[in-house]
């Protein structure tokens, strides 16, 4: 608007002069037209020193902005990495795994003494039983925030035909106070390893001490876990667990309630800069409403027998981490161990295979058994480790066993070692070596040679 | 017998679960940096710890009990945020039960989210080595990105203490007085190392490169976090007859091998800053850490070949 009142000013004092020669009215036009002169360079003048002063602010200002220099400036918005739709998607991660094994070749393989805990994978003996090149299970983990409140996670292991939900739970994120509540079908956080999936393991096979407790992938729940840290200056860690308890030594007894109970304990701490502790307690007790079985006897051969009672267990782990001014990146060293003792009591019922009259026993048991295994990185990417197992088939009593039972009185036991070579966290390819004499007259000397590739956003691990 | 000892374990127990109450505003940094800046700003109000020590690579922790059990009792977190603590925080985070320190809460304070952050990768692939999506997170070695994080720091204090609001505020104008005298008696006595080129173990050095003007040659590891092999270090060797670089650079934390063997080869000095405080002795606190980093620089300047 005011730029426009200035045009035409301009305009009439171009043309008005030569007018103003000719025009007898003229002398009044050129008072006029002075006075309009005259406004036209005050309004110059006032806008030249507003410019000026604009000037001097906008200079002002950029010197202290270098002042204050880049640092002080906020994030510029490219920045924050994931936007828009995307920025939601949960943290995918994927874990390829697969192994080439040299061992005996054995029918049926078990864990003398112990009665083996029945497992959908045994059939096609998901890595662990079969020879020459396998591929292990595929590991999907799919994890997020929830809300300001939850977190959740879902893991799934793909092997041909099939897909297992090893877990889907949501936990607490802002309950405070030290506690925290998982539910929905998790590992257990009994014993020390029981929360470890396969690829995070230090040998290729799980200690015998948890095939011979739970099979193939550790104790699941399906339920309800609450953990409390205390407010403490040590690490005091209480928890509890209810669950479903459909899987071994549990088995499915569509109870209204629950058929699994755990508790568990752990304290920690460090000693000095280079070494630090964990050590735990946990208990755990299911029952079993006919769990199957087979077993040998004399009498008639491979025979069903179903347990029926109450089985309960308790684990004492202590894992030792020793690291150099607490730097792990060169070297470290780990030490873990864990015994446990398992009894159950209730009865056996016994059918041959042409299905006559069930033959009743009572069914008490006491075994036990531990693991020790430490694990060395001697040079960056580089680690060795040692491993022995040892089960004990305890006391097995069945009374006057009418079905003619045979009982394995035997000490399952293997040694292992192992070399591994990380070209980073993702990737690690492994060599191992064992002795396995978990068979009653068999002595198996197994090599196998693994890889372990981790995809995506890799989550970290707890201690 | 019995009752007496009960008696006291209950006592025990009790002044136990007591004692965090009693204390100070507890501060849990996750690396010295902070531990210091806290310190400097929180005075004698907070009792701040660092989770990590000069001498740990802090990409590279495990969430140990013990820390576990800070974790639990800290009312403010400070951490460096851009991925650098991914490997651990997030598990120590959620193992804590911590209400207080979780994101989002004015007991988290992200010191990455206050800054401009270099190196910003325009793409991120594992191929790459172990890059940050978000920006190199090294960035207290250019002083003046700790005047942002020490106004936010006063401010979350502030809030979380509101009894010492005045204290932590004082605390703050003068440290940043300090600062900035500081600064600019560095950037004076930097002044001769611009242009001085070097080489470094892990890309940690960034951010000082940009403030004092030196020019980065290239880093000992192939790419970040992965260990650097013969044929790598061999390259960098033939390259220096071409691009000369005047120095080697590691952190305390970072293991000297590589660097030693390429000082051998080249006759280049290898110079060990302390990155972080506590990484020398005279770097105490904020203050010594960049009155040594300086020094060790100028004085390998100084004894490098012409």
């Amino acid at each position: 608007m005011q730029s426009r009142v200035l045009l035409a000013a301009m305009a009439c004092a171009f043309v008005w002069p030569a007018a103003a020669a000719e025009n007898p009215e003229s002398a009044q036009l050129a008072a006029e037209l002075a006075a309009l002169r005259e406004q036209i360079a005050q309004m110059k003048t006032a806008y030249e020193g507003r410019i000026a002063a604009l000037e001097e602010k906008l200079a002002s200002a950029r010197r202290e902005e270098r002042v204050d220099a880049a640092a002080s400036a906020p994030p510029p918005p490219a920045q924050s990495a994931a936007r828009g739709a995307s920025a939601f998607n949960p943290e995918v991660s994927l874990v390829l795994q697969g192994a080439y094994t040299s061992r005996k070749e054995v029918e049926e393989r078990h864990i003398g003494g112990f009665v083996p805990a029945a497992h959908h994978h045994d059939e096609d003996g998901h890595g662990g039983d079969r020879r020459g090149l396998t591929l292990d299970h595929t590991e999907l983990v799919l994890a997020a925030n929830i809300d300001p409140n939850f977190r959740g996670q879902a893991t799934l292991a793909v092997l041909d035909g099939e897909v297992e939900l090893e877990e889907a739970w949501f936990q607490t994120t802002a309950l405070g106070h030290g506690a925290g509540i998982k539910a929905g079908r998790f590992l257990s956080g009994i014993g020390y390893l029981n929360e470890q999936h396969a690829h995070q393991w230090d040998f290729y096979e799980q200690p015998l001490m948890y095939k011979a407790l739970f099979g193939e992938h550790g104790y699941t729940q399906d339920g309800v876990q609450v953990k409390w840290v205390a407010p403490l200056a040590a690490f005091v860690e209480l928890g509890v667990e209810a669950g479903r308890g459909q899987n071994f030594p549990g088995d499915e007894r569509n109870l209204d309630g629950f058929n699994s109970r755990a508790v568990f304990a752990r304290v920690g701490g460090d000693i000095g800069a280079s070494h630090s502790w964990r050590a735990g307690l946990s208990w755990l007790q299911t029952r079993a409403d006919a769990r199957e079985n087979h077993f040998e006897s004399e009498a008639f051969g491979e025979v069903h027998g179903a347990f029926s009672g109450r089985s309960r267990m308790w684990i004492a782990d202590l894992v030792y981490k020793w690291a150099p001014d607490g730097n792990p990146a060169r070297r470290n060293f780990k030490l873990q161990a864990e015994y446990f003792q398992r009894k159950e009591s209730g009865h056996l019922a016994v059918e041959d295979e042409e299905g006559g009259e069930a033959l009743e026993s009572p069914w008490r048991t006491r075994q036990s058994g531990y693991y020790i295994a430490g694990v060395y990185q001697f040079a960056p990417n580089w680690r060795a480790g040692l491993r022995y197992d040892q089960l004990r088939s305890g006391r097995q009593f069945l009374g006057d066993n009418p079905a003619g039972i045979d009982l394995v009185d035997y000490r399952p036991r293997r040694f292992s070692a192992m070399v591994d070579y990380s070209w980073s966290e993702f990737s690690r390819l492994r060599l191992q070596w064992s002795r396995d004499r978990a068979m009653p007259g068999v002595t198996d000397n197994q090599v196998t040679l693994q890889y372990v590739m981790s995809l995506g956003s890799h989550g970290a691990h707890k201690f | 017998m019995a009752k007496c000892v009960m008696k006291h374990l209950l006592a025990l127990l009790l002044f136990l679960c007591a004692a965090p109450a009693l204390a100070a505003v507890k501060v849990l940094a996750t690396v010295p940096e902070w531990g210091a800046l806290a310190r400097e700003i929180g005075g004698e109000r907070v009792e701040a710890t660092s989770a990590t020590s000069a001498l740990q690579d802090p990409h590279r922790i495990e969430a140990r009990p013990s820390l576990i059990a800070r974790a639990r009792a800290a009312d403010l977190l400070i951490a460096v945020g851009a991925e650098l603590e991914i490997g651990w925080l997030p598990v120590l985070l959620r193992e804590s039960g911590n209400r207080r320190i979780q994101p989002g809460q004015p007991g988290h304070l992200e010191a990455a989210a206050l800054v401009r952050l270099r190196d910003v990768p325009e793409t991120v692939d594992r191929a790459m080595g172990d890059v940050h999506a978000a920006g190199d997170p090294h960035f207290h070695l250019d002083p003046r990105n700790i005047v942002p994080v020490a106004e936010a720091l006063a401010e979350r204090l502030a809030q979380i203490d509101p009894a010492g609001a005045q204290d932590y505020r004082a605390n703050l104008a003068r440290f940043l007085a300090r600062w900035r005298d500081a600064i600019a008696r560095w950037e004076g006595e930097g002044a001769s190392l611009r242009g001085v080129s070097f080489l470094q173990a892990h890309r940690s050095f960034g951010y000082l490169a940009h403030w004092l003007g030196l020019e980065n040659r290239g880093e000992l590891e192939p790419k970040p976090g992965i260990e650097p092999g013969s044929g790598h270090l061999s390259r960098l060797v033939d390259r220096q007859r071409r691009a000369p670089a005047a120095m080697i650079l590691r952190a305390a934390y970072q293991d000297e091998r590589a660097g030693r063997w390429v000082a051998e080869h080249t006759g280049i000095p290898l110079v060990m800053l302390p990155y972080t405080v506590g990484g020398t002795p005279r770097a105490g606190d904020l203050f010594g850490l960049f009155d040594d980093t300086l020094a060790r620089l100028k004085s390998a300047v100084s004894s490098a070949p012409p």
